[in-house]
């Protein structure tokens, strides 16, 4: 039912855990819903001078394939730049996984994830350049 | 203790072996037909038909020739609910039946619907029982059937039948109940509980797979069915179809000692239900057993582990056998529509998990898999972003989630 991949992401979860939110080189990306049955708290922290993401941690409340989902994105974020993080496509973590059809959705959940994170870490770097440095303080 | 370990006993039950071996003549040299009239091989399965039909007569209250052998409860159901709606067709066509019922019943329904019978589904209370005063107000002159389970296969709460029965009886409307999980579980007794008919199946007791029964009342009053397979007018002509006769020889033993050692047994399993339960509410946090543990099956435990996706647990725990109400185990993707039918909410449908514990679990077995889920859960709560924001002190009720 489940594959080797699988098995060795649920049994072995790759980088889990949390990173402060109000890093401003954070960005947080939380998709699902708990009535859907899962919900992927996805993590990058940005070297916001080489735009490489140096950490990625996760939390997902979620089947088997969902927790191996996002801890195989995790594991594919680490050293990319946020714009090779942007190229992570659903069907990269489906092949890679052997998910069955049933569970395609929770790679797009982990992609949703991915560009959510992302995205955040975007707009907090974006905000950041455009406030001037007296403001902040 | 063997692994895997074998809970999941709502869905079915091994065959007990004193059941195998009350089987095994007529598997072999007994392999007469009951309908052949000539001769010594007809006779004996004759014979041991009808001592079959007295089995499970006796553990119902019944009488044997109230007893119509089918190929289990789905088949009992629908004849039940699908007979009478035809026979009684002139009388009304409405039916009262409950939200929480089985597919074999909620689907007939629906089928019943469409060929213009009207059909009311009771939503039941969050302690998953109907209201009986709701039941009241359904009925009008047209209702000829109430069809409310005993057991719930799901979450094992117990119907009030006898209040339900009484109540039918008093309206002149006949009551059908679903007693797939409760028949040998749980005293019944179709006269004093006021059954007019009752679903029984043989898996479900220990006994083989593709045999059941439905009992039908001859008297005060006498209910008649419209047959849904025609053919050689077996059963009072309510059944066509050779008769199964080691699976009626398997049925009827299977209740014989449900008769025999229900007391006994439901005091067994209810200790170690109530074990099971203990551990893992004393270890635990956030979790919540569903439906009322009042009125329920002694072998039932049905617990959500809140922040934990069933799924994921089933996946840690994969040497214990038991099931889920998550969306993701479902073939329909859709979480336990009994579950919601409680009104807690499709996130407790998602972590919940149905323990069925059976004549054949031990007291080790019960430690081992209350141990080994308080580890999963544990494990799994690590990893789980909403039991994080819960111990931050977030309101996830308030959180706006980008649903999918």
């Amino acid at each position: 039912m489940y594959s080797d991949k699988v098995i060795d992401h649920y049994n072995n979860p790759r980088n889990v855990g949390s990173m402060d939110k109000n890093d401003p080189n954070v960005g947080t990306g939380m998709v699902g819903a708990p009535e859907c049955g899962d919900v992927m708290k996805l993590q990058v922290k940005v070297n916001p001078e080489t735009g490489v993401i140096e950490d990625a941690r996760f939390k997902t409340f979620g089947c088997g394939s969902a927790i191996a989902s996002s801890s195989l994105a995790t594991e594919w974020l680490r050293g990319k730049t946020v714009d090779e993080a942007l190229e992570i496509k659903n069907t990269d973590i489906v092949n890679e996984l052997a998910l069955p059809p049933v569970k395609i959705h929770c790679s797009v959940l982990a992609e949703d994830a991915i560009k959510a994170a992302i995205q955040n870490y975007k707009e907090k770097a974006g905000s950041a350049a455009n406030v001037p440095a007296e403001a902040k303080a | 203790m063997k692994l895997p370990i074998y809970m999941d006993n709502h869905a079915t039950t091994p065959v007990d072996p004193r059941v195998f071996e009350a089987m095994r003549p007529y598997l072999t040299e007994i392999f007469g037909n009951s309908a052949s009239r000539n001769h010594s091989f007809g006779w004996q399965a004759e014979e041991a038909v009808d001592k079959g039909r007295k089995q499970v007569a006796d553990l119902i209250g019944a009488t044997s020739k109230e007893i119509v052998f089918t190929s289990g409860a789905t088949e009992s159901n629908n004849l039940a609910l699908k007979g009478v709606a035809q026979m009684y067709a002139e009388k009304g066509n409405h039916i009262i039946t409950a939200a929480t019922e089985h597919k074999a019943i909620l689907d007939t329904c629906k089928r019943l619907e469409k060929e213009g019978c009207r059909v009311t589904y009771l939503p039941v209370q969050t302690n998953g029982l109907v209201d009986l005063d709701q039941l009241k107000a359904a009925i009008t002159d047209k209702t000829i059937l109430i069809s409310i389970m005993h057991a719930n296969n799901e979450i094992g709460v117990l119907q009030p039948i006898r209040e339900i029965g009484k109540i039918a009886r008093e309206h002149g409307v006949l009551f059908h109940t679903d007693g797939t999980q409760a028949a040998g579980k749980v005293p019944v007794d179709v006269n004093a509980d006021n059954i007019d008919l009752l679903s029984i199946s043989a898996h479900k007791m220990y006994g083989p797979k593709g045999v059941g029964a439905l009992y039908v009342r001859r008297r005060n009053p006498r209910v008649q069915l419209t047959a849904q397979m025609d053919g050689g007018g077996h059963e009072r002509g309510m059944r066509s179809g050779t008769l199964n006769i080691p699976g009626i020889v398997g049925l009827g033993e299977a209740c014989a000692i449900a008769q025999k050692e229900m007391a006994q047994e439901g005091k067994r399993l209810s200790f170690l239900r109530d074990k099971l339960r203990n551990k893992l509410m004393n270890a635990l946090d956030e979790v919540y057993v569903n439906g009322t543990e009042e009125h329920r099956l002694p072998n039932n435990l049905n617990i959500s582990f809140a922040y934990v996706e069933g799924e994921s647990l089933l996946m840690g725990i994969n040497d214990v056998a038991v099931s889920s109400g998550s969306a993701c185990t479902s073939a329909t993707l859709e979480p336990s529509y009994v579950l919601k039918a409680l009104g807690a909410g499709d996130d407790l449908a998602h972590s919940s998990i149905r323990f069925g514990i059976g004549r054949f679990n031990t007291e080790e077995e019960v430690d081992y898999v209350a141990d080994k889920v308080i580890d999963v859960v544990r494990k799994l709560r690590e990893l789980s972003p909403l039991y994080e924001m819960f111990k931050e002190g977030i309101d996830l009720t308030k959180v706006e989630w980008t649903a999918h």
